[in-house]
């Protein structure tokens, strides 16, 4: 094995390394995943909680007292949370990959590997999490005796969609905040925000109709209302020239992350 | 690359960008600050936008921490790199250990390389022993299927069977210590990088770190070892590099480099909260120096005069030392450590509740030999040591006519010069004659 190292040479090698480094990212996901409910006394129901209460409270606020509607004969329980499904896992990944880098610090002084995986594993926490909402999901389905349609077979790609929805600006995020700690600051800001601009607690079908496709140039909107589809079937009708939109500001979000932070990372170790 | 070569760096250079602020003009106009603000804006947000490193500052100037470095490692050898603190050493493993990337030149390297790292660098406190090998072994560069096989021999190596399944935050310092070493000892990389600026802090650990080497050595690996210990650097390494200011001045054995490195090594600076540091040690210690029996800074001295340390510190105001404490190591530069002492051994507190700063002077009696001695600062708060600086001050020692003799010590002969009674008691013999003429007369 012979390694070269010359200015500009680790860009070419790029996504070649990132594969030989995967058991690293693997190890590292599982030391996030593992370190999160050590020394926890409820544990895994933490990740529970959260989503629980915020969906009691949404479908109160927005259903009881505003009495905004849900999409066609859903419950508004089972609406609201499935948006809130994808949300926190799109929050979740943003907050933990925008700190990861800096709460990595001394291992990036010290050794080498692609530091895309710092960021890239705070997703698989995100996605643990994710798992086990899922199955509250499914009680809230018999509770209510609610039916999801064949739709859900296309969850996994909104699944995927969410990842990468987040990704693109964590890398961004995680990359300046090397440089300036302010960053650290915008996203429990953009977080809590998000969670009011985006249809989490409401149906995005409550937007006037000539709103809704510049509503999508949000790309939360597309991921929210692809997963309100997948679970509520028909019950729940796809915005398709939102949808796209919002896919076009995911990828455009991602390419410019990822770009962003490959022409960074060459100066972590220096900065960091 | 020739077959026995195992690195070669062409032209090697490592340039970083600093940031001055301007010298202020006595008169400066509104109309000044406000261009240059702007000139400065536009400047970073040009930085940002293409993604380069943003510096601060009204000038910026250009730092080359290494410059024109080339050299080549043959397989199996033991290459020592010295120079002073900023010189470039820590620098050149940098790049050697990929963690940055040289601004121009090449390196090519053939094998594995690791990195002996500060103890324990990337254990997490909540985790078990068993699961910190599996991630301290993958983040050295270790495969799972690696650790795996080799898992029982490194618990074993570090004696910690009973507490395989308890979080290392529970663990004693020494366990901590056993069982970072012992997952850093099962690596097999062809190329061992020991940075021992890293590694200090823990003297246990950087014997260990030493005696791994030499055992390394011998297996036919090769290493490269940065050290202050010139001690160390003679007895294990082949061949010395000596950096100066980021450039190569002298690459030979270590018998004909090491007096180069120690001839360019007068120049001290006092201020020391800049040096570097192991990851623990907070940036409290601030300056010191050295002075004779009547206060006068001095960095050379008598056989057996007294010598005065004195060692300012200064920790942020959110966190007083409850009872401030020094701790002073001095070391020969040929021959390691000669000794140490420090407060809390002595039972010496200083009468304060608690202080954010202050100065300590440690009066030393050594009956130090001839010869070149660096002094280790470590400072602590009653409990536990909170700063070190190593290789803070140095000094001499000048041979002088200590027994009256004409005569001064042997340079060579250790590290302390002796004081003795002599007593001859005359056997009685036939050879009656010597017992007139003890030899002690004069």
């Amino acid at each position: 094995m012979e390694i070269v190292l010359e200015p500009g040479r680790a860009e070419r090698h790029y996504w070649r390394d990132i594969w030989i480094y995967r058991e690293l990212f693997a190890i590292l996901a599982w030391r996030d995943v593992a370190v999160r409910y050590k020394q926890t006394v409820i544990g895994v129901a933490w990740a529970l909680v959260q989503p629980f209460l915020t969906m009691l409270v949404f479908t109160i606020v927005f259903g009881r007292v505003a009495k905004l509607p849900s999409e066609g004969a859903a419950p508004y329980p089972i609406m609201v949370y499935a948006g809130m499904l994808p949300w926190f896992l799109f929050s979740s990944i943003l907050g933990g990959a925008s700190a990861s880098l800096v709460t990595n610090a001394n291992l990036i002084g010290k050794v080498y590997f692609p530091r895309i995986i710092i960021p890239s594993a705070a997703g698989a926490v995100a996605l643990v999490d994710f798992a086990i909402n899922f199955v509250l999901l499914a009680f809230l389905m018999l509770w209510f005796r609610f039916v999801p349609s064949w739709h859900l077979i296309f969850l996994p790609f909104f699944i995927a969609l969410a990842m990468l929805a987040s990704l693109g600006p964590s890398l961004l995020m995680t990359a300046m905040n090397v440089k300036y700690r302010d960053f650290r600051y915008i996203i429990p800001f953009v977080v809590q925000f998000g969670v009011y601009v985006s249809p989490v607690g409401f149906s995005s079908s409550i937007i006037p109709p000539k709103w809704h496709f510049w509503y999508s140039l949000n790309p939360v909107v597309g991921v929210i209302d692809g997963f309100r589809w997948c679970v509520l079937g028909g019950q729940s009708a796809l915005y398709l020239p939102g949808f796209l939109l919002s896919l076009g500001i995911v990828a455009a979000f991602l390419w410019l992350g990822i770009v962003y932070f490959r022409r960074t990372e060459k100066t972590f170790a220096d900065l960091i | 690359m020739a077959d026995d070569l195992v690195i070669r760096a062409e032209g090697l250079g490592k340039k970083y960008v600093i940031g001055h602020e301007a010298q202020h003009e006595r008169y400066l106009a509104l109309r000044d600050v406000i261009a240059r603000g702007a000139r400065n804006a536009w400047r970073m947000a040009a930085d940002m936008a293409k993604g380069r490193v943003v510096v601060p500052g009204d000038e910026v100037e250009e730092f080359w921490a290494l410059k024109d470095v080339s050299f080549e490692v043959k397989r199996g050898e033991v290459l020592g790199i010295v120079g002073r603190n900023g010189a470039g050493k820590s620098t050149l493993l940098k790049i050697l250990s990929r963690i940055t990337e040289p601004t121009e030149g090449r390196v090519t390297i053939k094998g594995r390389v690791a990195s002996l790292l500060e103890v324990g660098t990337g254990f997490h406190p909540e985790l078990t022993g068993r699961e910190n090998i599996y991630l301290n072994g993958a983040i050295l560069g270790m495969t799972r299927a690696e650790i795996k096989r080799k898992f029982d021999e490194i618990v074993a190596f570090a004696e910690i069977e009973k507490f395989l399944d308890t979080p290392v935050k529970r663990y004693s310092s020494g366990m901590y210590v056993r069982l970072a070493f012992a997952v850093a000892a099962h690596l097999e990389p062809e190329i061992l990088i020991v940075d021992e600026v890293l590694a200090v802090g823990d003297a246990e650990f950087q014997k260990k770190c030493l005696g791994k080497m030499s055992e390394v050595a011998m297996g036919g690996r090769t290493i490269l070892f940065v050290s202050h210990n010139m001690a160390a650097v003679q007895n294990l390494c082949r061949r010395t590099i000596v950096l100066d200011s980021g450039k190569v001045v002298n690459d030979a054995s270590p018998a004909a480099a090491i007096p180069s490195y120690l001839a360019q090594a007068i120049f001290y600076s006092n201020d020391l909260a800049n040096r570097p540091r192991p990851g623990w040690a907070r940036q409290w210690i601030r300056g010191a120096r050295l002075l004779d029996s009547g206060g006068v800074e001095r960095n050379s001295f008598a056989l057996g005069e007294e010598i005065t340390v004195e060692m300012s510190f200064a920790a942020s105001a959110a966190t007083a030392l409850p009872v401030p404490g020094m701790g002073v190591v001095i070391n020969h530069l040929l021959r390691g450590t000669v000794g140490g002492i420090n407060t809390r051994m002595t039972n010496q507190k200083p009468k304060v509740k608690s202080c954010t700063a202050g100065t300590f002077r440690a009066t030393i009696e050594v009956p130090l030999l001839q010869g070149s001695y660096s002094i280790d600062l470590w400072l602590d708060d009653g409990r536990s040591d909170v700063d070190v600086v190593e290789d803070a001050c140095r000094f001499s020692v000048e041979g002088s006519d200590i027994y009256g003799s004409g005569q001064t010590p042997y340079a060579d002969l250790g590290v302390v010069f002796m004081r003795c009674n002599w007593e001859f008691i005359q056997e009685p013999s036939t050879t009656a004659a010597l017992g007139a003429h003890s030899f002690m007369d004069h």
